[in-house]
């Protein structure tokens, strides 16, 4: 099989990874100092920044949302065990001797099993958490000022403490994330690919039009499928 | 590539610029101008009393100018016979006690301790003439002192030990003729000057707030609305707005910032979402005592101390007692940071024959009721006055000793420096028991600090209280604070995911790189 080059990353996904991380990172960042980690922007700022933050990043989830239902991407997600301990010893063994990766990345198939369990846990999990403490934490106190006493929430701790080890979590990925990035083909092939969105890949599927490489052609695979 | 790293750049521009719009908001509210509007209009007198003949006659007796008072304002009295500053007792509820009568005529400080058997002393700050033991003024309304809180010309001044008579060398004809609503010099002569001093009592409400700038007090400053005590204790019939709980018990007729500002004074959404919780009070009197030091500790234990056999004074650093043979040792303080507690408006109180259930731990005197579960209650700042007082350690019941007299040999301990003698001379005036021992017991009142509210430039910031190190709030633990408060498992289990982390990376990068070296050795 040959190696040809694929748009793997549309561009509106490159722009939704990107702002993404932009703003996950700001949102960390402020969001420690509110925490009483340090100090930087002085707890007012930092607050007023961190909401800011959160609605921007409110608006990009709709967005991917329905990027991902519409065009069926979110099928990448459905996390599989098939191919698992292949990926895990590649990762522990494999990788230390140039072992061929496992898992061949496709334009169909972009993640690994591994790449899938975790994307599908902070996609369903850890995401879901943070945005919706994160909600109760801005909004808690307008039910009683509004005057509507039986949706009073009593205590703002249980939200924060969510929210906090929500955070932690995402901080913990954004490292072993950042991390991964290099264990492309090259140092820097996955880094290029989420960047430009090309990448090059084993042909596989597109063996009768290997020069063409529009979107059209790539989103009209996937809804065949 | 260039496309992406512009469209990036771009984003990163637009959100400094959002920052930047919504965190800009320089304009003053609308609500505050007009405020600032109307406390400004000059108030203009109706009727010009040197024109009146009844106020040109030789007056012999302050109760003559009363009567004078009421010729005219012929209902004024029955207002002034029902109200507290009359009265020194006003009806309250307490809780788990029902009704009770309290005020200075019953209640127990841990200042001078009480009026009773000291009243001619204590009458200074009377609305009244002629106080005595046997309480008889109160039924006469010619004892009714109109000039103490209506002389416009500040020359009024009351006599010390008389009963609450006033000086007899001043003009009375001046005087009366100069009435009008009262000002900050009416209020202040009294309530500057609580417990025997300036600033001795309240710590809020002390003599520079009789010409104050703005710094000190942003409504009262004379460079800015130079507004009076009565703008905000609106007084109808009479009847003033505000009260202190010192003595107060019920959470009715007080007086409050949002009678005026409202619920949500702010531009910032987020701090209108503080007003439910937290006092307007607690930011915005960042200190008190501001411009004098107010007293923070008073051991009567200490007291009585002869030099020669004489009694004597010392100072402090400040100027200000720091010892004196009739009162015992004391600590001021200048420039304090309040401490804060939760307050819904009720308290408890000591009232006099109490029996103190626990003699080892410092009696309140003043219970300020309030939790954060509690959904009237809310943060506010309070100065705490402690003190060492003397109690019968037998009956477990505070002493009322007798402080004041005119002579010797009367068992007044300003006189005779005897606890022995004062107490049980105190004690048979408030007919209550005393078994002959005397001891000393450290008791605490909490005063909410309300006055000396500073220009919002200097109000407490966020990171005062928001913060883990020195929070002004590291008082109050029975709720959760951003920046102070996290919980301790999720904290660390965080940090070792995170630390676990970089290890896990740090280990996995460190073994590709040495492989690959090796790698590309092997093959060479």
């Amino acid at each position: 099989m040959s190696k040809k080059v694929f748009v793997v990353y549309k561009s509106f996904e490159r722009f939704w990874h990107w702002m993404q991380a932009l703003l996950i990172f700001f949102l960390a960042f402020s969001g420690f100092e509110i925490h009483g980690v340090y100090t930087f922007f002085g707890f007012q700022n930092a607050v007023t920044y961190h909401t800011i933050a959160a609605y921007m990043f409110l608006i990009l989830i709709v967005f991917a949302v329905f990027w991902h239902l519409t065009t069926g991407e979110w099928k990448q997600y459905i996390p599989t065990f098939e191919n698992m301990k292949a990926q895990l010893n590649y990762y522990i063994f494999g990788i230390f001797k140039n072992a061929p990766h496992p898992t061949k990345k496709t334009v169909l198939s972009k993640l690994n099993p591994l790449q899938k369990l975790t994307y599908f846990g902070l996609k369903i999990i850890v995401i879901p958490v943070i945005v919706t403490s994160g909600l109760f934490y801005m909004f808690y106190r307008y039910p009683t000022q509004s005057g509507i006493q039986a949706l009073n929430i009593e205590s703002l701790e249980i939200i924060a403490v969510l929210h906090t080890l929500a955070a932690f979590i995402l901080l913990a990925f954004i490292i072993v994330h950042i991390y991964l990035i290099t264990t492309g083909d090259t140092i820097t092939s996955n880094l290029k690919a989420m960047l430009t969105g090309y990448e090059e890949l084993e042909d596989e599927i597109e063996e009768e039009k290997p020069e063409d490489l529009t979107n059209e052609i790539s989103i009209s695979t996937l809804e065949n499928n | 590539m260039k496309k992406i790293v512009a469209v990036l750049a771009l984003f990163g521009l637009i959100i400094i610029i959002a920052i930047g719009v919504f965190s800009q908001n320089e304009q003053e509210p609308t609500l505050t101008m007009n405020l600032k509007e109307k406390y400004s209009k000059k108030y203009n007198t109706s009727v010009d009393h040197t024109k009146f003949i009844i106020l040109q006659q030789k007056f012999n007796t302050p109760q003559q100018i009363t009567l004078a008072c009421i010729s005219c304002h012929n209902q004024r009295h029955r207002e002034i016979m029902k109200s507290n500053h009359w009265n020194w007792e006003r009806e309250e509820y307490i809780q788990g006690r029902g009704i009770v009568y309290i005020g200075k005529k019953n209640v127990m400080n841990n200042f001078c301790i009480g009026t009773k058997g000291n009243e001619e002393s204590c009458a200074k700050c009377h609305i009244g003439f002629g106080m005595d033991s046997t309480g008889k003024i109160f039924i006469d309304s010619t004892n009714i002192d109109c000039l103490v809180c209506h002389d416009n010309t500040e020359t009024y001044v009351k006599a010390q030990e008389k009963g609450g008579a006033p000086v007899a060398t001043l003009d009375f004809n001046k005087i009366a003729e100069g009435v009008g609503k009262p000002k900050r010099t009416n209020c202040g002569v009294c309530h500057f000057y609580g417990g025997g001093g300036n600033n001795v009592k309240h710590g809020d409400l002390e003599m520079s707030l009789f010409e104050p700038t703005r710094d000190i007090d942003v409504h009262m400053g004379t460079d800015g609305l130079n507004m009076q005590c009565t703008d905000c204790h609106i007084t109808e019939k009479h009847i003033i707005s505000g009260k202190l709980f010192s003595f107060a018990s019920t959470c009715s007729n007080r007086n409050s910032c949002e009678q005026c500002h409202t619920n949500n004074p702010h531009d910032d959404d987020m701090l209108n979402k503080h007003t439910l919780k937290v006092a307007c009070e607690s930011c915005h009197i960042p200190t008190y005592a501001k411009v004098n030091a107010t007293k923070m500790f008073w051991d009567w234990s200490q007291a009585g101390k002869l030099r020669n056999g004489e009694p004597y004074t010392e100072e402090d650093s400040m100027g200000n007692h720091s010892y004196m043979s009739i009162k015992g040792r004391f600590i001021w303080k200048k420039n304090v940071k309040p401490d804060y507690i939760w307050f819904n408006g009720t308290a408890a109180h000591y009232l006099e024959g109490d029996k103190i259930s626990d003699i080892t731990k410092p009696l309140i005197l003043n219970k300020l009721n309030g939790s954060y579960s509690d959904d009237e209650s809310k943060i506010v700042p309070v100065k705490i006055h402690a003190a060492k007082q003397p109690f019968d350690p037998i009956n477990r019941i505070l002493i009322q000793p007798k402080l004041f007299s005119e002579k010797k040999g009367e068992g007044a301990f300003w006189k005779d420096f005897n606890w022995l003698t004062a107490s049980e001379v105190g004690m048979k005036d408030v007919h209550l028991p005393f078994s002959g021992k005397v001891a000393f017991i450290r008791t605490e009142m909490y005063w909410p600090v309300n006055h000396m509210v500073a220009p919002k430039e200097q109000a407490v910031e966020c990171s005062e209280c928001h913060t883990r190190i020195n929070s002004r709030l590291d008082g109050l633990r029975d709720f959760y604070m951003p920046g102070r408060d996290f919980s301790k498992p999720v904290e660390t289990t965080g940090i070792l995911l995170v630390i676990f982390s970089m290890i896990g990376v740090v280990l996995h990068g460190s073994i590709r790189i040495i492989n690959s070296w090796k790698n590309k050795r092997g093959l060479k």
